[in-house]
């Protein structure tokens, strides 16, 4: 059952008539130029004074009668055999209610979780940890992704290769690219593990009633974490019930039950209380996934006139005993080219898991792809913004590079001196990629009241980017009312299912079940009103908080005279995201400018200021839109600059688990950003929605680190770009 | 920074605060226990050893001992340990939550307070000795329905994302607006400079303090169209 439409898709100066074969009862994807009430207007996000006054309820802030709080003993060593765990001492003290066994044989990281247990109070459960007596029999470990390469080294898991597996991709040849070169560029460029550093840390609240589970969880999934527990527990779906009205921030390391969680569940059965357990600090850099650090060895080839023909990666990471390093994304996508090879291999230490963290793997090879691009354009005494124009795989890139220059003054600053005594200016641009397209599977639930409230209901979740919010937009723009109108609940595995929130997926994927579940509502209501107004119901329409003859605005009913008819209590409706379209154009094209001063006496390096140009198709609200530029950007910057995860070599213990010595970018690293939107009408699915979160955050440290190049004329191919790798590379040191 | 400006600070602080209410909150206090004068006023024991005379060193546990704090104007009696901080106690004996635990080592800024109207990070302070000042918390700045300027200016600039932060940047904003009501943008990155945000809301706060700055005086706000 489906129909034929043809929308108008594109992007200024590139539209066309294009035709979507969509489901029958699915709206038609709003189009080029389509007139929007609600949609794209600037709105304060609407639970924004929840936040603001502190009352906004986090997993973090929730508490009940007889709850315990539980705390989790993680092993000191990074790799050991755990020979027997004690817990009677433990249990004998006044106010532990319950201790637990992790029950693993071997550890592999300093930090892997090992016993915990649940008490009156956090003090005491601490307390309680150090009455645990373990009998470790350390074992031989590797840390360094070097030394883990090597024949000799001990092996992260028994009877299996510290090196995995290549995955390779390869179009053209390489070689005969290579031979055909005018210029070519080789080196090897370096990024370190970054930790998520979500303010909130990991953790939840877990109460049993009976084999009801009930979850209050800090997740970007909850019905990842329903999903995992229930298979854990052996419990059916349903019996699991999961909540998260809001997320103290996740940045892709809060997928499904980790160990707290289920941890939580466990000393909740194992007291018969409800059961606390949000991890310290120190737990969450340590234990809770991280981005994997880097090696890549970049080879670029190109002709006389800047084209490439060849690009070449040889690249390693390591995410500790996780895998799922690679970072050849940008290679593949960012330039055309006949001929590229990228091979890509975890290598497992003796560290915390990785976990996606924002565009895993992009910001690593978007950094090292476009630094080479530099160095190449140097080589070729070419404009670096002209080596990318020439080699642009996308069209609505090409559109940004051009509106980017013109806002960020490319040009003229590309003539500005860059010396002022000891200070040099320096400016960089990078391109980003990537594909918040969304998928299918959310189900949405629209109510209308006879009081004229609308409510939309989903099983998704906020990581802060103002779901909400866009979600009563895109119902309030469908039913023809005014946003205060609609109010949008989600956060709690009880209404019906959504994906998880990730790869920039929420905006996408959510987005058009809500429409089609209000498109659904606005037909019943239409029928309720069709008498009313003795007309056919396909003559209607709903616009400015009426129902109304299309084409004759003065037959109309208002809309909160329609619902006072709804025969019950209320009117319900159901939506479903179906898969995406073909639309106009699938791929995300971004790109990012930086002006940054390096201090050459002090290796000090300040950026100043960003323009970022993104594709996010359709935006909802533009006001929103722009905090997550900035969040991308700013945390961009702490990835180029400071932040890096350090483990001592001798003990294999991360050595910086706080936020002094973890260095996150602050307010007074804070450049002056400017962010661009070039809005893309994809027909991609009846909102042309695209996620925002990851494209914003590629480019960042990569425009940074072309930048200080520009600056100081030698480039710095390790991230983070911290002072003593500045004075080393300009000599100072 | 100039010193003169520090010094102008501190005189705006000890003027705000009306010397004659403070002392009658005092003296309030010091009544309710009988004791002698703060910040040793406001404990009563558990364990019942006799309240120390004033100059004489007071020892407090190990185990929980009835305090006495000033939260958000009222007087909140509560037995804590003394290693509980005063993060800790609003959060789990006063069941204020707004305030966050973030770092627990004072390097975020998501745990700011007001002592006595200004910014502290309660994390990095004993809850006995918070006993006879004034703090307040968010929850004590503004509710949702009748939010204090800075707040509705945060919502209103979008200088949240999650929120996790966001407590603590109010806290510290609205600390700098009470004893500077015309603050530069230096002057405001200064301010929320020991508050970390992992959602990049910087530049969003940046523009609410200043709108709500301007607010707050009666004026325009910065860049605001006419
Ligand atoms: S929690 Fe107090 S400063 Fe971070
Ligand atoms: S809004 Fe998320 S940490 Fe600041």
């Amino acid at each position: 059952m489906a129909r034929n439409v043809t929308v108008r898709l594109g992007f200024e100066g590139n539209i066309s008539d294009v035709r979507l074969v969509i489901p029958d009862d699915e709206p038609t994807p709003w189009q080029w130029g389509e007139p929007l009430a609600v949609v794209g207007r600037e709105m304060a996000r609407v639970d924004g004074a929840l936040k603001a006054t502190g009352t906004a309820p986090y997993t973090y802030d929730v508490e009940l009668p007889g709850m315990l709080y539980g705390a989790i003993l993680r092993s000191p060593y990074p790799h050991a055999r755990v020979r027997s765990v004690d817990l009677s001492a433990a249990r004998r003290l006044r106010g532990v209610r319950a201790a637990i066994e992790r029950g693993e044989a071997v550890v592999r990281f300093a930090g892997q979780e090992v016993a915990a247990v649940a008490a009156v109070s956090p003090a005491i459960a601490n307390d309680a940890l150090a009455l645990i007596k373990v009998d470790y029999e350390p074992l031989p470990f590797v840390i360094d992704m070097e030394d883990a390469q090597k024949p000799s080294a001990p092996r992260v898991f028994a009877g299996r290769a510290n090196i995995g597996a290549p995955a390779v991709f390869e179009a053209g040849n390489v070689r005969d690219g290579f031979e055909r070169a005018a210029a070519i560029h080789q080196a090897v460029y370096t990024t370190p593990v970054q930790t998520h550093v979500s303010l909130e840390t990991h953790g939840a609240v877990a109460r049993w009633e009976g084999d009801q589970l009930t979850v209050w969880c800090s997740t970007q999934g909850i019905f990842t974490v329903r999903d995992d527990l229930a298979v854990l527990f052996n419990l059916p779906p349903d019996k699991v019930h999961v909540i998260t009205a809001f997320l103290g921030g996740g940045f892709g390391s809060k997928f499904g039950a980790g160990p707290e969680v289920v941890i939580a569940a466990q000393l909740a059965r194992a007291a018969g209380a409800p059961v606390k357990l949000m991890l310290p600090r120190a737990a969450e850099h340590v234990a809770t996934g991280n981005r994997p650090n880097s090696w890549q060895q970049v080879k670029l080839g190109a002709g006389r006139d800047g084209q490439l023909v060849a690009i070449e990666l040889l690249e390693r990471g390591s995410g500790g005993i996780g895998g799922g390093a690679g970072s050849a994304g940008p290679y593949r996508t960012l330039y055309r080219c006949a001929n590229i090879r990228t091979e890509e291999r975890d290598i497992y230490t003796n560290a915390g898991p990785s976990s996606p963290m924002r565009a895993p793997g992009w910001p690593q090879g978007c950094f090292a792809l476009e630094l080479a691009m530099d160095e190449l354009a140097r080589k070729l005494k070419l404009d670096r913004l002209e080596l990318r124009r020439r080699n642009n795989a996308n069209p609505v890139r090409a559109l940004e590079f051009e509106l980017g220059a013109k806002v960020f003054n490319w040009h003229e600053k590309s003539r500005a001196p860059k010396a002022l005594g000891h200070r040099r200016r320096g400016i960089g641009v990078a391109a980003a990629a990537w594909h918040g397209l969304g998928s299918a599977g959310p189900q949405a639930q629209a109510i209308a009241y006879r009081d004229g409230r609308v409510v939309i209901q989903i099983g998704t979740q906020d990581i802060g980017t103002g779901t909400r919010s866009i979600l009563a937009m895109v119902a309030a723009e469908e039913l023809g009312v005014p946003l205060r109108q609609v109010s949008a609940e989600i956060g709690d595995t009880r209404y019906l299912f959504s994906v998880p929130s990730g790869g920039s997926s929420t905006a996408p994927s959510n987005t058009p079940a809500v429409r089609q579940a209000a498109a659904h509502l606005k037909d019943k209501l239409l029928r309720i009103a069709a008498p009313m107004l003795g007309a056919d119901p396909a003559s209607l329409e709903a616009r400015d908080g009426t129902i109304r003859v299309r084409g004759q605005p003065s037959r109309a009913v208002s809309f909160a005279d329609v619902c006072r008819s709804i025969p019950a209590d209320s009117l319900c409706a159901q939506g479903e995201r179906p898969p995406n379209y073909a639309g106009f154009r699938t791929d995300q094209a971004g790109c990012q400018f930086a002006e940054v001063e390096v201090d050459v006496e002090t290796g000090a390096v300040a950026v100043l200021n960003v323009t970022a140009v993104h594709d996010a198709g359709r935006i909802i609200n533009p006001l929103t839109a722009r905090s997550q530029v900035n969040g991308g950007v700013i945390m961009g910057i702490g990835f180029a600059l400071f932040e890096e995860r350090r483990l001592d070599p001798i003990s294999g213990v991360m050595v910086n688990p706080t936020m002094d010595d973890y260095k996150l970018a602050g307010p007074l690293d804070t450049p002056e950003i400017t962010a661009l939107f070039v809005e893309v009408a994809n027909g991609v699915t009846n909102t042309g929605v695209l996620g925002l979160g990851e494209a914003v955050h590629v480019a960042t440290a990569a425009a940074i680190a072309c930048a200080v190049y520009d600056a100081i004329g030698v480039p710095v191919r390790s991230l983070p770009i911290t002072p003593d790798k500045v004075l080393a590379a300009v000599g100072k040191v | 920074m100039p010193d003169n400006r520090d010094d102008g600070q501190r005189t705006r602080v000890f003027t705000r605060r009306a010397f004659i209410k403070g002392a009658g909150a005092a003296a309030a206090i010091t009544s309710f226990i009988g004791g002698p004068t703060p910040p040793s006023a406001g404990v009563t024991r558990a364990q019942s050893s006799p309240t120390p005379a004033s100059g004489a060193a007071e020892r407090l546990g190990p185990d929980a001992a009835t305090i006495v704090l000033t939260v958000n104007g009222k007087s909140r009696k509560i037995a804590v340990e003394p290693r509980v901080t005063l993060a800790e106690a609003l959060r789990d004996h006063l069941g204020l939550h707004g305030t966050k635990l973030v770092c627990d080592r004072g390097a975020c800024g998501a745990c700011t307070v007001h002592l006595d109207g200004n910014p502290v990070v309660a994390c990095m302070m004993l809850a006995a000795d918070a006993r006879g000042h004034e703090i307040v918390t968010i929850e004590g700045l503004g509710a949702p329905d009748r939010m204090h300027p800075v707040q509705s200016a945060f919502v209103e600039a979008d200088a949240l994302q999650c929120g996790f932060c966001t407590p603590g940047m109010v806290m510290s904003v609205a600390a700098l607006l009470s004893r500077n009501p015309a603050p530069d943008m230096g002057e405001v990155k200064r301010a929320v400079a020991g508050n970390i945000c992992r959602c990049g809301t910087y530049p969003h706060v940046f523009k609410a303090a200043l709108a709500a700055a301007a607010k707050m005086r009666g004026v325009k706000p910065p860049g605001e169209r006419a």
